[in-house]
């Protein structure tokens, strides 16, 4: 079967936009193929700085014949019904179509027949459609036609269209089409400088081929695999190592058709900026990788290049060019980082008076005093040293203000961790600087020394209650202020390092620090949940019930359960315990859950399930039913049977075996506790009518069933368990 | 202030040492070899500018001399700004002094400069070819894409104050920007149609890269050697010493907020003064003059800006005002002789 060579030659695609585009456009030619009956075999897109290119293989060369039928009127229908029917169906008269009966009457049918066409003709319609609407992140018009609306936009200028049909053993055709005037042909072009002239290409074998004879590699993989080959024999060969760098090369790679690997050096005296800083440098500025000694871990003075051209001179004058221009990029890196370190970074503090940051939560110098107060508040709950936390609060977003954090905004807090480190402050004061940043997301590390657990904490709980009180909360998709991330945060946080702390509270004290900065606008949306905005700290479940109030809880609660699902944990367990209500220790959540899902794993777990449920279910009907609840104690001297008297013990002795358990924090106690209760449930429903003809003794049950659903809510909300 | 590192000088002039043939880019359109030696592009910065204007000449476009105002780009000159509006051909080049207060160094960086001058480009519609043309006018001034690394990198321009954006290129010799290449969408708020091509060549910097000098003020400005040798820190030093000054300590900020006010007032003046009704249609007779007082108010919030006296909200405020001017006068432009559809 035929196959499809498509190129589409442009100027210098942008390097991050190329994968997708590859993939794009593979996509939407083969789901148009298919969509018109043309199923091919296989499908490969490739791209260079200048061309996509796509190779289609196995393509039907016409599509298949499709028969269709089409209802039309009732014999005797009015003459204009028929007329329409004929004139829509292509018949020539009533003669040509078949009659169907059917409940409502006799109705012509007619039998279209529509004979495939040629893929090559059905090919030549779809790829201007797809050209001109290419999801491009970004497009442009451009030339003359670009005065009249309408004219075609590509991400840069599109020069040529190669388009090719045919079988292998023959001399393929030229898809003839042609898009705001270009038309297709089989002309591209190669290596912009080495071998810029016009080939003529007949299938992708060939292409690809000629394309390589013309400089241009056109598969990315294989120009990654040359650059990184490359690069690390260079390194080797010195007895170097390459600092391998996976975004760096995806960017290289989409910057050269003929990636050719040099290495260069830089003056010795610049190893003495830290090496992020050197490698932030010679990465963002440069687009260069940087080699590390692997006997010290430390970075070399020598840096890893990739140019586009293989140059007459060996490349002297290109690595001489990339010195020059490395060198004053480090000279600057240098100044920054030594100016820096002229500052205290408390001396630097002021000037966060001067910085919004958001308008109705006030400065950075607000924000930082705030998440000091509350940092010292966390402190004991999670050991840290008081001092010491207040410390690392009040210094941990100087570097900010840095130079090198201005230039690489990217080395935030580690640069503070270094002239924390330069300025003789303790290493937990220090390292919060970079610690408290973290985790920056899901698959990201979690602070673990106490300082930076407590400032990392307070960090994010003040945003969290910031933004949530002024009502800017995340919305679908949207999450400007990553209040998401934020949650899941404080959850990894407290879970990872095993924090017990009630949440409630430490929200309130969030709360106190805005108000007591005088913040009018966090004031009034906390009031809105809880009036006045005091009650928040005052008892625990006053503040638990504001919190649930403005949701708080269920958006923490949520995240927690996106973050226990991702770890296999179900999801209605989460709800399970969640909706005894209180529950403000996540960690203590956590446990419930953990035990609960072993516990329902078991056959007693199962069972007691099954047993609960039913005594919720038939509660709710007769609830319903009486249009009263069933609360309080059962009066013994109501029990006919033995079953009644055993379950009435064996819920008493579980209550309390169970309650002790909780008390204790033993869930997987209060579990086993639980599962006593199983067999004289089991029993029960076995021999016991609930709805018995004596109202009080029917009463009495109803009020022991509901004692199974009390007893078994000290573990959990079995209502909400799902199966 | 950063200091300045060892100089290794790099070969000059590729082409001296690279047969010529291997690059039909590195052609000269000019019979650079006949140049003498001190006028050639990699041994003075005032040959340099001349093979450029030369260059651009040859593909025929206007070689204007440079705005009488002060301004923050060459795209501020309203053979760029205006003249990209409207459907009538127009291809210039041109030097632009470029006044960046904020970028001032007091003399002591080795590139760091509050005035520089930039080399602007700008043809409409932009030409097929305008990639190899680009290619062609840094062979005119000595860097021959055989020897050189030369890369177009993903770039998109946007001019918040002009109300203006573009997608294209920066454009690297060997790891280094040289030139900023675009294809403008929209300039003062107006859609470009036809799409007009800008480059702007950092002539100081390309400069520094041909000769082989490490800092700004060691370029050789006349070529001459000697006692007859004039260095671009002989003409501007001096200048960049008093501009940081200036520009940083003592700009009067109280005459500055009341320029600033009078440009915004005079442009708005002007604007509405201009409007006519002409037969069918609207026409305006002052886009120009009022687009002056746009470049002023711009300079001016420049000048305050590196004063700090412009907190970061009013910023956006300010920048939002001179748009507001720009976009007038782009409106009034269309409506001009020069600016309308035919």
């Amino acid at each position: 079967m035929p196959d499809l060579l498509l190129e589409l030659f442009s100027e210098e695609i942008p390097a991050r936009m190329q994968a997708k585009a590859a993939d794009d456009l593979r996509r939407m030619v083969t789901d148009k193929l298919v969509a018109d009956g043309l199923v091919y075999e296989g499908a490969k897109a490739f791209a260079t700085p200048r061309r996509l290119a796509l190779t289609v293989h196995g393509i039907p060369a016409r599509q298949p014949d499709l028969k269709s039928e089409r209802r039309g009127p009732k014999i005797g229908a009015p003459d204009a019904a028929v007329q329409g029917f004929l004139k829509a169906t292509g018949l020539k008269s009533l003669d040509e179509a078949k009659i169907q009966k059917d409940a409502k009457g006799d109705f012509y049918i007619a039998l279209i027949e529509k004979p495939g066409r040629a893929a090559i003709d059905v090919i030549a319609e779809m790829i201007p459609v797809i050209i001109r609407t290419f999801p491009w992140p970004k497009s442009m018009r451009w030339g003359a036609r670009s005065a009249k609306s309408g004219s075609l936009t590509w991400v840069r200028p599109l020069h040529a269209i190669t388009a090719t049909f045919g079988l292998e053993t023959e001399e393929p055709d030229v898809v003839k089409f042609s898009v705001d005037g270009i038309e297709a042909g089989q002309t591209t072009y190669g290596h912009r400088f080495m071998a810029p002239g016009a080939i003529s290409v007949r299938r992708f074998e060939d292409y690809e081929a000629k394309l390589k004879a013309a400089k241009v590699i056109l598969d990315p993989q294989a120009r990654k695999d040359i650059i990184l080959e490359d690069a690390k024999e260079l390194a080797f060969a010195q007895g170097l190592e390459l600092v391998e760098d996976q975004v760096l090369l995806d960017e290289v790679s989409g910057l050269v058709e003929w990636p050719v690997v040099m290495m260069g050096s830089f003056e010795k005296e610049f190893l003495s900026i830290p090496d992020e800083v050197i490698r932030a440098t010679i990465r963002n500025n440069q687009k260069c990788f940087v080699v590390k000694d692997p006997k010290t871990g430390k970075l070399t003075n020598k840096f890893v290049l990739t140019a586009n051209i293989e140059a007459p001179d060996g490349g002297k004058t290109i690595v001489a060019g990339n010195e020059r221009v490395i060198r004053p990029r480090l000279s600057d890196a240098k100044f920054f980082y030594e100016t820096d370190l002229k500052t205290r970074l408390e001396d630097r503090l002021s000037k966060f008076e001067q910085i919004v940051f958001h308008e109705k939560l006030g400065t950075q110098a607000a924000r930082i005093k705030r998440i000091e107060r509350l940092a010292a508040e966390i402190a004991p709950l999670v050991g840290a040293d008081v001092e010491k936390t207040k410390r690392a609060a009040r210094l941990a977003k100087a570097d900010l203000l840095t130079e090198v954090v201005g230039e690489f905004p990217e080395l935030q807090g580690l640069m503070g961790k270094y002239y924390a480190l330069a300025q003789g402050e303790d290493a937990s004061v220090a390292a919060a600087s970079e610690e408290h940043w973290k985790p920056q997301g899901p698959t990201d590390r979690v602070p673990t020394d106490p300082v930076s657990v407590a400032v990392a904490l307070a960090d994010k709980l003040d945003t969290l209650v910031g933004f949530w009180a002024i009502d800017e909360k995340p919305t679908g998709s949207k999450d400007p202020y990553a209040l998401r991330r934020a949650a899941l945060g404080v959850i990894r946080i407290l879970i990872a390092n095993e924090h017990r702390v009630h949440l409630a509270e430490v929200l309130g004290h969030a709360v106190a620090g805005y108000i007591e900065q005088g913040n009018s606008h966090v004031r009034s949306g906390v009031e809105a949940w809880a009036k006045p905005a005091e009650t928040i700290r005052g008892t625990l479940e006053s503040a638990f019930d504001a919190w649930s109030a403005g949701g708080v809880s269920s958006f923490i609660s949520d995240r927690l359960k996106v973050q226990l699902r991702d770890q296999g944990a179900r999801h209605d367990l989460v709800d399970a315990v969640f909706s005894l209500g209180g529950q403000d220790d996540l960690l203590l959540v956590v446990r419930r859950v953990e035990a609960l899902g072993k516990f329902l794993d078991s056959d007693d777990g199962k069972n007691l399930l099954a047993g609960t449920k039913r005594a919720s279910n038939i509660l709710a009907i007769e609830e319903k039913k009486d249009k009263r609840t069933f609360d309080g104690a059962p009066d013994a001297a109501l029990y006919k049977l033995d079953e009644e008297k055993t379950l009435a013990k064996a819920i008493d002795q579980v209550k309390a075996e169970a309650s002790a358990a909780v008390a204790k924090e033993d869930f997987a106690g209060a579990m086993s506790a639980m599962a006593k209760l199983r067999p004289a449930v089991d029993a029960f429903f076995d021999k016991v009518k609930v709805n018995d003809d004596d109202p009080k003794v029917r009463e009495n049950r109803l009020k022991l069933l509901n004692e199974i659903r009390a007893a078994t809510r000290a573990v959990a909300d079995f209502s909400r368990i799902e199966g | 202030m950063t200091p300045s590192t060892p100089i290794a000088l790099i070969p000059l002039a590729a082409a001296d040492t690279v047969p010529r043939a291997s690059n039909p880019l590195a052609r000269p359109v000019l019979t650079m070899d006949a140049l003498p030696d001190h006028m050639r592009p990699e041994r003075s910065f005032q040959g340099f500018i001349l093979a450029l204007q030369r260059f651009w000449a040859e593909q025929g476009c206007v070689i204007l001399q440079p705005y009488d105002m002060e301004m923050g780009a060459g795209t501020f000159h309203p053979a760029t700004t205006l003249r990209a509006l409207g459907p009538k051909p127009w291809n210039a080049a041109y030097v632009q002094p470029s006044r960046r207060p904020k970028d001032g160094r007091y003399g002591e960086n080795p590139n760091r400069l509050q005035h520089y001058y930039q080399f602007q480009v700008i043809m409409k519609p932009s030409p097929p070819n305008l990639q190899d043309l680009y290619l062609k006018s840094l062979a005119a001034i000595g860097i021959d894409a055989a020897v050189h690394d030369i890369r177009f990198v993903e770039d998109d321009w946007e001019s918040p104050t002009l109300g203006a954006w573009g997608l294209g290129w920066e454009c690297w010799c060997d790891g280094m920007e040289v030139s900023q290449f675009t294809y403008f969408q929209q300039v003062a708020g107006v859609e470009c149609a036809p799409v007009a091509g800008e480059l702007t060549y950092g002539l100081e910097r390309l400069a520094m890269y041909v000769q082989g000098v490490d800092r700004v003020y060691d370029l050789n400005f006349n070529g001459r050697e000697g006692a007859e040798k004039v260095t671009y820190g002989d003409v501007f030093l001096q200048a960049e010493q008093e501009y940081s000054r200036h520009n940083f300590e003592y700009a009067d900020t109280a005459m500055l907020f009341e320029q600033f006010r009078m440009a915004e007032e005079a442009c708005r003046k002007y604007l509405a003064a201009g409007w006519r009704e002409g037969g069918n249609q609207k026409e305006h007779l002052m886009a120009l003059p009022a687009y002056d007082q746009c470049i002023k108010a711009s300079h001016v919030f420049n000048l305050l800006d590196a004063r700090g006296v412009i907190s970061v909200t009013e910023r956006q405020s300010y920048i939002g005002r001179v748009r507001d001017l720009a976009k007038a006068c782009g409106e009034a432009w269309i409506h001009t002789e020069t600016g309308r559809a035919v």
